[in-house]
């Protein structure tokens, strides 16, 4: 897995809330067999008009936010479908962190596997955030996973919180597969217990 | 020294705890594995990669329904994107000896009705997919819940996922649900009160009185939508109907063991004073049919009422939300609900395509002809569905009504495949997501139980179910 450790990037903001993962990649592109490929069809029906023209208004298109990193959005970020190809397209398209005051559950563990980070904030942090992004150009956030803060050049600092083991994986890019793997005589044992009861 | 009570959801976890430890996740035996064309690929290329295998092959099962086509199924897929993840899993399956309900297996259909149909889901287990509505097998007193590819290819190495808690809701019910309002009401009432992320992070288990009356189907509706009420899973504690939906089905024990198995679920409830870390009530016999004028589950009102007004919003966040969802929706404030003209209906989905659904939206088609201007199907949630329908001869009152009458698979629901929503088009539809484009680019999806979409589909607006004149 990518690791993560300090990440410093333009901030986009996209003030909605339930913002669903049939509009962060919508079905149509679900239809690929790898894990890449997805980025282009990012926001498909927001960052394309019908005849297939770049939509001009949507944020992502604008010229301010051209390689932007870091996402910032309103609550219930991530809610529907499982899809992980929704993290996959948010990955490839350039965002390494998202913020939001929520997230739906499958999609913030989607994220922490993909070394994408999805930080929660309280609402007026992620809305004073949302009015800086949207008011002043070229405005930048430094976000560090070891110390747990989220930081501006004009004296804004935020904590966050993560939980301990996630931190670790992302920080170390640790394949959670192998870890759980070194656990193979537990995993047996309660194959053990669970065939004689 | 009295041991804590624990709720069901409690119980079930720590019987499939294999590791804890202080600051890592729990590690959860996992007791099935339902995988499907679209979720897994990725992760059994994974699986090569790394050069592992699967664990246990004999706990995974997989079957075909988001992307396949519900039209003649003697014909090739004509989309060759889903032909080839249709193939990739075939390949997938044969390669770690994987259990398939193929496109042509009388057993094919989507894998939140196969698995209870098939026995394969079962109380007291732990069951996960890549694919949210996983939380319809809580229905079954089942810890069941949703999951990434990533963690697709984790239960594969595996058999086990690494967890961390998460928290407990109650829901209980009062009184019963009247004459016409069904478990899929009772779902949208309760995202109704609490919001589409109100149970995030929790595990729900539904109680009370109108629950206990919900037959498995009912159960699985609701347990269903759980997922749009933000929860992690939802539950229901096995009881009579339970056993007797699972007797005789084809992965359900038998004989003797069927006996030790059934005295082992009675135990699989919450303690009597067990706590749980949030309760939310709600009164059944209040409720009413609804239909959702948004494009979040949660955008709902009953039949009975109208398009909310934005200006009425409690906050600034609600009112852009509203405002945005009228304007996709093509909505006025303040219309009546029963004002709202149809283009389409959808009866199908893991949501309602049962055959209990079925039943209940024939019943309401029976002797009348859809709307001129409405084209509405039928897609039966799995082949066997299908056929216990076409015994009962549900296909013919659906036909001589105008309705089409489809194969099994998710269709609609989500628009993977060629049943989708032409833009601006407007379906009284039974599946669970209204969200903007689900079923089509630029069309437009109201939510509503099988009788009220039915009742749609033949006046060609909603119309209130509980006053049908039925043939």
């Amino acid at each position: 897995m990518k690791r993560f450790h300090k990440h410093t990037g333009l901030v986009a903001p996209l003030d909605r809330a339930n913002v669903d993962t049939d509009q962060i990649i919508p079905k149509q592109f679900l239809k690929r067999i790898e894990r890449t490929g997805f980025g282009e069809f990012l926001f498909y029906d927001w960052r394309y008009l019908p005849d297939g023209r770049l939509n001009p208004s949507f944020v992502l298109n604008q010229p301010r936010y051209q390689g932007t990193s870091i996402l910032v959005a309103d609550k219930n970020f991530g809610c529907g479908s499982s899809r992980e190809h929704a993290p996959w397209a948010l990955g490839e398209f350039g965002f390494r962190v998202i913020i939001a005051p929520s997230f739906a559950d499958i999609f913030a563990n989607n994220c922490f596997k993909n070394g994408m980070l999805p930080i929660a904030l309280p609402a007026a942090q992620v809305a004073q955030i949302m009015d800086r992004a949207q008011r002043e150009e070229g405005y930048q956030l430094t976000v560090d996973l070891e110390r747990q803060t989220v930081e501006d050049a004009n004296g804004l600092s935020i904590l966050f919180v993560v939980s301990e083991f996630q931190r670790y994986c992302l920080l170390e890019g640790l394949d959670d597969i192998g870890l759980t793997l070194r656990h193979e005589d537990a995993i047996r044992a309660y194959e053990r217990r669970s065939a004689q009861s | 020294m009295i041991d804590k009570t624990k709720t069901l959801f409690e119980k079930l976890w720590e019987a499939h705890i294999v590791r804890e430890a202080r600051v890592e996740p729990t590690l959860l035996y996992i007791d099935l594995h339902l995988i499907h064309e679209v979720t897994s690929p990725q992760a059994f290329d994974g699986i090569r990669q790394t050069g592992r295998t699967v664990r246990r092959p004999d706990l995974t099962f997989g079957t075909v329904d988001h992307n396949v086509p519900t039209t003649d199924r003697s014909l090739p897929i004509a989309d060759e994107i889903a032909a080839i993840q249709v193939e990739t899993l075939r390949r997938n399956c044969k390669e770690f000896g994987i259990q398939l309900f193929d496109i042509n297996s009388p057993e094919q259909g989507i894998v939140h009705v196969i698995g209870p149909e098939l026995g394969l889901t079962r109380p007291g287990m732990t069951i996960v997919c890549g694919d949210s509505h996983t939380s319809t097998h809580g229905a079954f007193g089942a810890l069941a819940f949703g999951i990434g590819t990533s963690e697709v290819e984790h239960v594969l190495a595996t058999q086990c996922l690494p967890q961390n808690k998460p928290r407990t809701m109650k829901v209980e019910t009062h009184g019963s649900l009247p004459e016409g309002v069904t478990a899929k009401d009772l779902a949208l009432g309760i995202i109704a009160k609490i919001g589409t992320d109100g149970a995030t992070g929790h595990v729900i288990e539904y109680a009370g009185d109108a629950v206990r009356a919900l037959s498995m189907e009912g159960r699985m509706t609701l347990c269903n939508m759980s997922i749009e009420a933000g929860a992690r899973a939802g539950m229901i504690a096995p009881d009579e109907t339970t056993f007797a939906y699972l007797k005789g089905r084809r992965f359900a024990p038998a004989g003797e063991t069927w006996d030790e198995a059934v005295r082992q679920w009675q135990t699989l409830k919450s303690d009597e004073d067990a706590v749980f870390d949030r309760v939310v009530e709600i009164d059944a016999s209040r409720l009413e049919p609804f239909v959702t004028w948004g494009t979040s589950p949660g955008m709902v009102v009953p039949v009975t009422s109208y398009v909310p007004d934005p200006s009425d919003a409690r906050n600034a966040s609600d009112r852009e939300a509203a405002e945005r969802a009228l304007q996709y929706m093509a909505l006025t404030p303040r219309m009546n609900i029963q004002d709202i003209s149809i283009d389409r209906a959808f009866i199908g989905s893991c949501t309602n395509a049962r055959l209990e659904d079925l039943r209940a939206a024939a019943r309401v088609v029976k002797g009348y002809r859809i709307n001129a201007s409405v084209s509405a199907m039928v897609v039966p949630g799995s082949q066997d569905v299908k056929k216990a329908a076409e015994r009962e001869g549900l296909d013919r009152i659906f036909h001589e009504a105008g309705f089409e009458w489809r194969e099994a698979g998710c269709s609609m629901c989500l628009g993977m495949n060629a049943d989708i929503l032409q833009p601006g088009e407007r379906c009284a539809s039974t599946s669970n997501r209204n969200f903007e484009g689900r079923q089509g680019r630029g069309g437009r999806t109201h939510l509503v139980s099988p009788m009220m979409a039915a009742a749609a589909a033949i006046k060609g607006h909603f119309t209130d179910v509980r006053k049908w004149e039925f043939k």
